[in-house]
């Protein structure tokens, strides 16, 4: 049974690698396969995990306060139905009113507050040459990136040479960012070789 | 057409197929590279090995197949560590997959020679709790209550009748946090929900296209160390002392890189002087 699991598999990930030559029947097969198996997962993940423990059980076990958030649940749904598709809207109210209120404080502290005063550093590290430099860039780093971001002066002079090196520093962030998500990439392709090569074909060990 | 054009109007399919023999090839070798093991990781090892045996380490496994070749490595050296150091292991997924990924890991290094000399018991030296629904709100509500957060396991026995989770009510009871993260929920919301409300100490390892978007907190110390992609899983076994996956897919990772970078060289060269040419 594994080997058939492994057998499918290989020809999947050879039929969706088929794309790289060109378009054809063997990768849009293998690409609406995934789509329609996605779907299904979903779906069943949904019912079990979310529909079943977290509603229907506690209904069962008599906390019919819960009917609340299946109502809300329901309303959402009316969608589907043009006519009195607007009562979502108070679902979606209640997700975004949530939402926005958790994160504000959240994101203001953690993201906002907490980077700020971690970028109020000394810029001389007396003795430790690596930490000093390591500071200088943050703080111009942080300096001249929020300048460039700044649009109610025109950016000449002074102000417009600081605005040119916060663009360095983005680029700079920018390929970094870029020479990760090739890392990434690659090794998502390594991940699939070794498997063709390994586990299909015993070729490597 | 001149040598130099011909290679700017090089079919990609070419590239492809020469990004396929760097990847597969060099998987036939077993070549030792030397991987040095960086601050950030140096750092999540460091504070590993200050926790005591016995000490309670809440796994939170946020990925699913699709990262697979660059968190499983992770997740596996990561037990496997535990393990040997006697640490309790408490797995949860915010994703539905995660404590499936934990299964497989898990079922690869519990056949670890080593390991089965440990002989580690279920409910007693790990647990795995399965995923509950609700993305951060579910760290918020761990913050206050665990069990009630995941009244059952992964196989549906009552987590207050593991004997692991005796004495497990929040986050108060947790050592060490580490999270494997690919996106939404992840470590991002950890740090948000967990690290700063309740002072947990987290360490993660993501997927290298989100690692960028995670070194701020490093910096701010909200996050203990980093394994950052790949490499930094390979970081991560050697730190440990048991070289596995990560390193092995190395040096495959590494010639890829450098076929990239040649091209990306012989590219713009191409295309500077062309139009050098033109503008001539």
């Amino acid at each position: 049974m594994e080997t058939i699991g492994i057998w499918i598999a290989a020809l999947l990930t050879l039929g969706i690698f088929s794309f790289l030559y060109k378009d054809n029947p063997f990768y849009k097969f293998c690409e609406s396969l995934f789509v329609g198996i996605s779907a299904g997962y979903w779906f069943v993940t949904t019912f079990w995990q979310v529909f079943m423990p977290k509603l229907a059980d506690n209904l069962v076990a008599g906390r019919l306060y819960y009917i609340i958030g299946g109502v809300f649940g329901v309303l959402m749904l009316l969608r589907l139905f043009p006519k009195i598709g607007w009562l979502s809207r108070w679902s979606l109210a209640l997700v975004v009113g949530t939402t926005a209120g958790l994160y504000f404080t959240r994101y203001l502290v953690s993201n906002g507050m907490i980077q700020v005063q971690n970028t109020i550093i000394p810029l001389y590290v007396k003795g430790n040459l690596s930490q000093t430099i390591g500071n200088l860039v943050i703080v111009i780093g942080t300096f001249s990136g929020l300048i460039y971001f700044f649009f109610s002066k025109e950016h000449k002079g002074a102000f417009g040479g600081l605005a040119k090196l916060g663009i360095w520093f983005l680029m700079l962030s920018f390929g970094a960012s870029f020479g990760y998500t090739v890392m990434s990439r690659m090794s998502l392709l390594i991940g699939r070789m070794d498997f063709l090569l390994g586990t299909w074909l015993g070729l490597i060990r | 057409m001149n040598f130099l054009e011909k290679l700017l109007a090089l079919d990609r399919r070419i590239i492809f197929l020469f990004i396929a023999i760097a990847v597969a090839l060099p998987l036939f070798f077993t070549v030792k590279l030397h991987i040095e093991v960086t601050p950030v990781v140096r750092n999540l090892h460091n504070a590993l090995e200050a926790l005591p045996p016995g000490s309670k380490v809440l796994v939170s496994l946020d990925y699913d197949p699709g990262s697979m070749p660059e968190l499983q490595p992770m997740a596996e050296s990561f037990f496997r560590y535990c393990f040997m150091r006697d640490l309790k292991i408490i797995i949860i997924g915010l994703w539905p997959n995660g404590p499936i990924q934990a299964n497989s890991a898990l079922e690869v290094i519990l056949n670890e020679p080593d390991i089965k000399k440990k002989n580690p018991k279920y409910g007693i030296d790990y647990v795995n709790l399965g995923y509950t629904a609700g993305n951060e709100v579910v760290i918020e509500r761990m913050g206050s209550d665990i069990p009630v957060t995941f009244p059952k396991d992964y196989s549906g026995s009552k987590t207050e009748d593991l004997p692991l989770m005796k004495g497990v009510k929040n986050f108060n009871n947790i050592d060490f946090v580490y999270n494997l993260s690919a996106g939404y929920p992840g470590t991002v919301e950890w740090v948000l929900f967990g690290v700063d409300p309740y002072k947990i100490k987290l360490g993660a390892g993501n997927t290298a296209v989100q690692a960028p978007q995670i070194y701020p907190y490093l910096n701010s110390g909200q996050l203990v160390g980093l394994l950052g992609g790949m490499k930094g899983g390979a970081e991560f076994e050697i730190a440990t002392g048991h070289p596995a996956k990560a390193v092995k897919f190395m040096f495959s990772q590494s010639v890829s890189h450098a076929l990239i970078c040649f091209f990306i060289l012989i590219g713009n060269f191409a295309y500077f002087a062309t139009r050098k040419k033109k503008g001539a």
